[in-house]
């Protein structure tokens, strides 16, 4: 699917390029991590403990839906953390994680 | 000197800290925002270009004073601020801070906690799907981010904040499919009462904000579920006042049935709690000032939701009870707490307007999913009552609701219903959850020092 995310306002800002899942996509200088990927794509990542995916929910802070990847290790929350050139993030965690299991 | 801590800059937080500052102390603050202004005048990111009527409507002017009065301190040095940091836990006379620094430990002699309110939510069958948020949500992402989280939007629950989003997001040229109210129009109409003789002009600004939504308005409604592909919400069926079976194709959804208050570091901090059958969920107690337990002071909508305005003015009160406290002089408060009372009655008549849908979470179906963070069904929690008994802690200990990464924020109201139901008791009788630290993620890379240099992880 396409992005979940319609832009209504703000939308004169330089552009910042970034990956989601290898593929590079490019959001606007002051989007959060979120903002960015949601306007390319449907979700964020899959759910832990059901079919569905995850998207988000409270977007403050509050719900802890909108934890992602980033291929360097550290987590991110989606809903707060401003996008910057160059991440590389993971709607799941890299395939060295936890150690020994998987190659 | 002494140490006062503020957590949250919001409305509250900030005018605590002004008074404290015009005492001529110097409070440390704590906030989770990049920048002071809390929930509702939360401030975009820098370059951003709408006005603050655009962001604010009738409140920017309100907003904007918030902000500047937060900057001029922070630029004279007059407050400290640990921006997008949270506290984690409290032990006695300790704040346990993690944020872009790192974890650190604040030590303080007053504590005030202004660390406001989230959207109280009932579960709708498929509330799980991908593309269905809070309220607040809809809000905080055309207010930070200047974007609608879909396409077609349904918003739906009760309460201020649903007129509010639909009007806000209408304005700004969303597609708003539908905005389904729960509350019955005998309920908005006693309650509109009350409303009026509180607070005329407010309402009156409510009531026209909702006559401009029109034909997208639907009252008494009951919500029946969401319907989903692969790809998020494709509709909300729901019942109307007449009874019968509606369907609005939407691809996201945004609910929320007021507001509920953050109450963690309250309970870390000893403050006793009261099921509160107005505002349907437990709250903090405290005197008129905020004083909630020894050194501990509250404010703000995480004592008593009364919004913005009474918010400003909780901040002053707790302030001004530390420094009577303190022993130092204290400006004379009569007029605010005159205030804070009408604001408290329009608070209270707002509640009887907009209920707490209770009927719909009693009779939620066995396996509608109650607990969102874990995927676990209204069924699961009824099975776990004939060992649990009708106890709040006991249900979630065995059957995980409240037990996610939300922990309890979202699913713990609805969860009680559920079990009083089964039970056949008060909702109140079931408790709460107790608090348990941290109440927001910590990082272990902030607790593990980096001494190791010989190249290994």
């Amino acid at each position: 699917m396409t992005g979940r995310i319609v832009r209504l306002a703000e939308t004169a800002r330089p552009e910042v390029r970034f990956t989601f899942d290898g593929a590079a996509l490019t959001g606007l200088a002051g989007d959060t991590v979120l903002t960015a990927i949601l306007q390319a794509r449907g979700d964020l990542r899959p759910s832990e403990f059901g079919p569905e995916r995850r998207a988000g929910f409270c977007l403050m802070g509050a719900c802890q839906d909108c934890w992602i990847w980033q291929e360097q290790g550290p987590r991110l929350r989606a809903c707060s953390t401003p996008l910057e050139a160059g991440m590389a993030l993971l709607s799941e965690a890299p395939g060295h994680w936890p150690a020994g299991t998987a190659p | 000197m002494s140490r006062i801590l503020i957590v949250g800059a919001g409305p509250a937080g900030i005018r605590a800290a002004e008074r404290l500052v015009e005492a001529g102390l110097h409070p440390v603050i704590v906030d989770e925002g990049a920048r002071a202004g809390g929930q509702i005048y939360r401030r975009p990111p820098a370059g951003f270009t709408r006005t603050a009527a655009q962001l604010y409507g009738s409140e920017a002017a309100k907003a904007t004073a918030l902000h500047s009065r937060f900057d001029a301190m922070l630029t004279a040095g007059q407050v400290t601020c640990h921006a997008r940091s949270s506290v984690i836990a409290l032990s006695a006379g300790v704040a346990h801070v993690t944020g872009p620094e790192g974890a650190q430990q604040i030590g303080f002699d007053k504590l005030i906690l202004a660390t406001g309110a989230m959207d109280r939510l009932a579960p709708v069958p498929g509330w799980q799907s991908a593309g269905v948020y809070s309220l607040g949500a809809a809000q905080i992402a055309l207010k930070s981010q200047g974007v609608a989280l879909g396409a077609r939007m349904v918003l739906a629950g009760s309460g201020p904040l649903l007129t509010l989003v639909a009007s806000q997001l209408i304005r700004a040229g969303a597609q708003v499919a539908a905005v389904l109210d729960t509350a019955p129009l005998a309920d908005q109409l006693a309650g509109g009462v009350g409303m009026a003789l509180a607070r005329p002009w407010v309402t009156l600004r409510g009531a026209l904000m909702r006559a401009h939504l029109r034909r997208v308005y639907h009252a008494a409604v009951r919500l029946t579920g969401i319907e989903s592909d692969a790809n998020g919400p494709t509709a909300v069926c729901w019942v109307d006042r007449a009874g019968r079976a509606r369907s609005t194709p939407c691809d996201a959804v945004a609910l929320g049935w007021h507001l509920r208050a953050e109450t963690h570091l309250s309970d870390l901090a000893g403050v006793s709690m009261r099921w509160d059958p107005q505002f349907h969920q437990w709250l903090p107690q405290a005197d008129d000032y905020g004083r909630a337990a020894k050194d501990v002071y509250l404010a703000g909508d995480g004592l008593r939701i009364l919004g913005a305005d009474g918010a400003e003015l909780a901040g002053k009160l707790a302030a001004t009870a530390c420094l009577q406290d303190l022993g130092r002089p204290a400006p004379d408060v009569a007029q605010d707490l005159r205030r804070l009372r009408r604001m408290q009655r329009f608070a209270k008549a707002l509640q009887r307007a907009f209920p707490w849908p209770a009927d719909m979470l009693r009779s939620l179906p066995d396996d509608a999913i109650l607990c969102r963070c874990e995927g676990i069904s209204a069924g699961d929690l009824r099975d776990a009552l004939p060992l649990a008994g009708a106890d709040a802690n006991r249900g979630k200990a065995l059957s995980r609701v409240g037990m996610g990464r939300c922990q309890g924020r979202y699913c713990q109201l609805a969860g009680a219903e559920v079990l009083a139901a089964k039970a056949g008791v008060r909702v109140a009788q079931v408790g709460r959850l107790r608090s348990q630290p941290p109440v927001r993620p910590a990082p272990i890379s902030a607790y593990v020092s980096d001494t190791r240099k010989d190249g290994a992880e």
